[in-house]
């Protein structure tokens, strides 16, 4: 047999694949660590950056949300913390933190600032969909139990530090409007959002955060 | 209100300071590598407080706007420079004749875009530069020298620039008269790294450098770390 008959059989052949032999896409690919794409986006890669958001949209969208009170708000929120990445990825350095904890950063400083601009808590309706129509449903597991860890450590907290970080955290408050609203000194707010927070870094570990 | 600004740390982290209080204490944060060390173990407490807020799941569309917005918008692309190359930083170093420089430089850009193929944007757009008669001025303050081709697309190629602290990002201008530009961020780093900047430079601008939050500034604060003048 001439090798000109013989070679488009090799191709088919090897262009065959037995169904058993196939694994799932997403698990075969190696992923890129979050770490490696906040690099990639430095290097001006939109696909890196279109992974970053779907890694940590939701979590941004849900932060912003919470802040903000409005989907309109939090979509502005959230893209502008993109572009600050998209920008600013030059500037990350991995030593100093984990990505996830750079990009949040960035999120929550951009709905602080808004939310400080527009003072007035409007609410408009919500325009995202319910959880249920999700995707992924591995990525919701994890993100669940990462929320449930999180918010019992909270939980934990003895409620005169809870109270100072969630307020700043999630109403954006400034430490003085924090210690006009808590009635307490100034100097209290600052202590007990430090223990609180070193507190907090302590039950997160113990709760095995860091690999929920 | 006059106290110690390492009581800030947790407020800091929190973003519970006002603008003023903010800009205070990142000053102070620029030069205290005991606060960013702090401040690192603060982080990741405050970033897990965004996982426990329950909140609705984002439009489809906003992964598009975003990706969208980013494609408009001009940026700076760093590119890291290998270890190895010594050649580079020799040239660099000195007020280089173009022909070197771009000899080095399309050497190392071609070896760079095979391992590294994401990059390779930024070294076409690094060879159009160098490619069209180029010419290299010294970094007046530091270690390299301001590359312009006679479009005005222009690189900074810096050498042995300190890391920008945390929080904070080197930013490129184009001063033109009295109005800068901002010209694209980056974060400096042992070896040298060009920065491809993202405004032209014309005749007799200067192209200067400051160091600002991480994000980028609207106008360049002061002082001017490091300059160069295109003429």
């Amino acid at each position: 047999m001439s090798a000109a008959v013989q070679s488009p059989i090799a191709i088919s052949v090897v262009g065959l694949r037995a169904p058993w032999d196939e694994k799932p896409m997403s698990r075969a690919t190696p992923q890129r660590t979050d770490e490696e794409l906040v690099e990639a986006v430095a290097g001006a890669d939109e696909d890196a950056l279109g992974e970053l958001y779907d890694r940590f949209g939701k979590v941004a969208y849900g932060l912003a949300y919470k802040i903000l009170q409005d989907a309109a708000l939090a979509e502005d929120a959230v893209q502008e913390a993109f572009l600050q990445i998209w920008r600013g990825a030059g500037s990350y350095r991995p030593e100093r933190a984990k990505a996830s904890t750079w990009l949040l950063t960035f999120v929550h400083r951009r709905a602080v600032d808004l939310v400080r601009r527009e003072q007035t808590r409007r609410t408009s309706p919500v325009v995202g969909e319910p959880q249920g129509s999700d995707p992924g449903a591995d990525e919701a597991a994890v993100a669940r139990s990462r929320r449930e860890i999180v918010q019992d450590a909270l939980r934990r907290l003895p409620a005169e530090q809870r109270e100072p970080i969630e307020l700043a955290y999630y109403a954006g408050l400034t430490q003085s409007e924090l210690a006009e609203r808590l009635e307490q000194p100034l100097g209290t707010i600052k202590s007990r959002m430090f223990a609180g927070l070193e507190r907090l870094r302590v039950l997160l570990a113990e709760a095995g955060y860091e690999t929920a | 209100m006059s106290s110690d600004p390492h009581d800030l740390l947790a407020a800091y982290a929190l973003d519970a300071l006002d603008d003023d209080e903010r800009d205070r204490f990142e000053r102070h944060l620029a030069d205290c590598e005991d606060c960013s060390e702090q401040l690192a173990l603060l982080r990741e407490p405050v970033a897990a407080l965004a996982y426990a807020a329950e909140g609705p799941v984002p439009r489809k569309e906003l992964r598009d706007r975003i990706i969208e917005s980013a494609r408009a918008e001009p940026r700076a692309a760093v590119i890291k420079l290998p270890r190895r190359n010594w050649a580079l930083g020799a040239v660099a170093g000195v007020a280089a004749a173009a022909a070197a420089l771009a000899i080095g430089l399309g050497l190392w850009a071609n070896s760079l875009s095979n391992s590294l193929d994401h990059e390779r944007s930024t070294k076409s757009a690094l060879d159009r530069i160098l490619t069209e008669n180029a010419t290299a001025k010294p970094l007046i303050g530091a270690n390299g020298s301001l590359i312009v081709n006679r479009n005005g697309r222009a690189a900074i190629i810096v050498c042995g620039l300190a890391d920008a602290p945390s929080a904070k990002t080197y930013e490129a201008w184009v001063i033109t008269g009295n109005s800068p530009k901002p010209a694209g961020l980056f974060k400096g780093g042992s070896g040298c790294s060009p920065v491809l900047l993202t405004q032209r430079v014309p005749n007799n601008a200067t192209v200067a450098v400051t160091l600002e939050r991480a994000g980028g500034a609207a106008s360049p604060t002061l002082p001017i770390l490091f300059r160069a003048e295109a003429t």
